[in-house]
């Protein structure tokens, strides 16, 4: 008897307990659900292609362009697969590069060399490197799976065009991360990233990203127009404009096969 | 009868016609693109036989190359001609057609004909299970420059690789330095004479067989290979004097050749091997196997976002210490500093050690981008202690520096 009543007030205690956390999550919980949540709007998606320009602006104004064909395929219980084709400049056309993404472990890189005809797997230690010289590092362009940050959820704010933003701070977790930290602004409707800030080893703010133009693809998928990256340390900036994306492409897993880049 | 069934058409089927043509290139995509490039060589030391050029000189190439695709990009045609003019060496003015093939990709599978060139392999200072396409040995002193072959292949894709069976129904010979040129054996090579073992010559049909896979952090790849050797043998002919001057024609054996090429990449170091071993059908030639294996260690980003990468090969060679043997019980060590700047700026520096004759080469290559289109090429190599059995004994008055301006279009 004495046994029973113990046991319902364990319960009891647990019960009482469990829901006291739902309703006090803590801003590490908000953050990591807000992301799951926009994840999960976005994922169905199947395949996607689309063009890019790139264009790098050093601090004197001075430009230059790349042009970069992408194709993306989404995992099924890992992270993406995508293969990036370079048009431009000139010296690289031709150039193919494959990537699965794999979350907290290391990427698989393959990088097609045209002159050679040469396939060569190559390590992804740093990802923080600049991408063809450009102020989006490696890290910045791959593809950003849930648990590849640990998030804290800072506050919810008004962010332009009459939009409202969960403001989240996430920290890389995965290694050789040029970053101690990244604050995001996601848009509470949409689930959109509008804006990151990146803060590099010093904690110095290093780069804003800004995303604008979106358009939103087979009633559910949301992509950018234009992201521009601004290094507030060097003056510099690289400004990234996509268009014709097309989703539903039928690529299959044969389309990223290390043999295809050659193709 | 002849008939021009645009000219003599209604006005309305006319149209029709034309948006069926323009509809139908809606999908056929063409393009045309490639590079010319000015090369200026200099050589510090005479050369070490009669006849050979001073100092160096200039030299232009051309290679454009045309691209058309159907469906997707599932049908593709490319013709890529090459040319080259040089100033002292007869020989190293030469063209080739690099390309000119069609490659159709249908589901698992890839169906290829026509002349082009296939890469194999993994390792950086030798290319040992690269077969396929013989050397234009005149372009340039990392054997990477290739002549066209005449291939059929069919591929079946698998998870992340796949199987290969190639066809090479023509052998190519190798391209040699002619009497003033540098980068040569003490004897012209009688390029005109070359013998071949086979009784078809250079029209015997060659069989190739490649699987490569990837398992997670290993990329593996096995090769089968049976025909025409791509390295000549010249100790089968004897020299001849042609115009006054000392001729020896290359040989070019029967061989069958297996192969198996394996990187491991991890975070931050890559371990690769390359290993063959090759029978030739002559008893009277030596059979070997040969070992080339090393490791890629790529050092943290500095902050300014450039990265150092240091690379060490091991070469070894069953046949030991002779004349034709260049790898024998070699080690190569070098570094390469990539700026991962808006210009592409890369050098990489290495170094070749003989540790059976301590002849040593040192190498330099620098490249950088150069505003639009514009592309500047440096490279330097420098023969010091070269052995008196050592194949560079030939070249070690051809230490020289080189600087190459490419335009790309």
């Amino acid at each position: 008897m004495l046994f029973k009543k113990a046991l319902s007030f364990s319960l009891l205690a647990v019960l009482t307990l469990t829901s006291v956390t739902a309703l006090a999550e803590t801003p590490e919980q908000k953050g990591l659900r807000i992301t799951k949540e926009g994840d999960a709007k976005d994922t169905g998606f199947g395949d996607f292609t689309a063009n890019m320009i790139m264009t790098l602006k050093n601090r004197a104004g001075k430009t230059s362009r790349r042009i970069i064909r992408s194709k993306t395929l989404e995992g099924k219980g890992d992270g993406d697969k995508s293969l990036s084709l370079f048009d431009e400049p000139a010296d690289v056309k031709g150039t193919a590069m494959l990537t699965f993404s794999h979350g907290l472990k290391a990427d698989d890189q393959w990088l097609y060399l045209p002159a050679l005809k040469r396939v060569k797997r190559i390590n992804s230690r740093n990802k923080s490197g600049p991408f063809m010289g450009s102020e989006f590092a490696f890290e910045d362009l791959g593809s950003q799976d849930v648990e590849k940050y640990k998030y804290k959820f800072l506050r919810e704010e008004a962010c332009g065009g009459g939009m409202t933003c969960h403001v989240i701070e996430r920290v890389p977790a995965y290694k050789y991360s040029g970053y101690t930290k990244q604050v995001t602004w996601i848009d509470t409707k949409e689930y959109r990233p509008i804006k990151v800030m990146y803060y590099d080893r010093k904690k110095a703010l290093l780069k804003t990203l800004q995303a604008t133009g979106f358009k939103q693809f087979l009633g559910k998928y949301w992509r950018p127009a234009s992201m521009s990256m601004v290094n507030h340390q060097t003056g510099k900036s690289t400004t990234l404009q996509w268009s014709n994306y097309k989703f539903k492409t039928g690529l299959s897993s044969r389309d990223f096969n290390k043999k295809s880049l050659a193709r | 009868m002849k008939m021009n069934i645009v000219k003599h058409t209604p006005p309305l089927l006319h149209g029709v016609l034309v948006s069926a043509l323009v509809l139908s290139s809606f999908v056929v995509q063409a393009e045309v693109s490639g590079n010319i490039s000015l090369e200026g060589r200099y050589f510090n030391s005479e050369g070490a036989f009669p006849n050979q050029q001073k100092n160096g000189g200039v030299s232009i190439s051309v290679q454009p190359e045309y691209k058309k695709t159907w469906n997707n990009d599932r049908i593709k045609f490319t013709f890529s001609p090459f040319y080259r003019w040089d100033e002292n060496d007869k020989e190293r003015t030469h063209g080739d057609i690099r390309q000119l093939d069609i490659v159709s990709s249908k589901g698992d599978w890839d169906f290829q004909v026509g002349i082009s060139k296939v890469y194999w392999g993994v390792t950086e200072s030798q290319h040992l299970v690269d077969i396929i396409n013989q050397t234009d040995g005149v372009e340039g002193l990392d054997g990477e420059d290739k002549l066209g072959q005449p291939m059929a292949r069919i591929s079946r894709l698998t998870d992340n690789g796949s199987l290969d069976l190639f066809v090479l129904p023509y052998f190519r010979e190798r391209t040699f330095a002619g009497e003033k040129g540098r980068f040569r054996i003490p004897l012209v090579v009688d390029t005109k004479g070359a013998t071949f073992e086979s009784g078809s010559k250079e029209k015997h049909v060659d069989y190739a067989m490649r699987w490569t896979e990837t398992f997670d952090d290993f990329d593996v790849g096995f090769h089968y290979f049976d025909g025409t050797s791509r390295d000549p043998d010249f100790s089968k002919n004897a020299p001849v004097v042609i115009n006054g001057i000392q001729k020896i024609a290359p040989h070019y054996p029967q061989i069958s050749q297996m192969g198996i090429d394996l990187q491991y990449t991890g975070e931050s170091t890559i371990y690769k091997l390359e290993t063959i071993n090759r029978d030739f059908d002559d008893s009277g030639i030596q059979d070997y196997t040969a070992v080339v294996g090393g490791l890629e260690h790529t050092l943290p980003a500095f902050e300014n976002g450039s990265e150092i990468g240091l690379l060490a090969e091991y070469h070894h060679d069953s046949r030991g210490e002779k004349r034709e043997v260049a790898f024998q019980n070699d080690l190569f060590v070098g570094a390469r500093y990539a700026l991962n700047d808006e210009n592409s700026s890369e050098l990489l520096a290495g170094a070749f050690v003989d540790l059976d004759n301590n002849t040593k080469s040192f190498r330099v290559e620098a490249s950088r981008r150069l505003g639009k289109g514009f592309k500047l090429n440096l490279e330097a190599q420098a023969f010091t202690d070269v052995g008196k059995s050592d194949p560079l004994d030939a070249f070690k008055q051809d230490d020289y520096l080189q600087i190459e301006l490419q335009k790309f279009f």
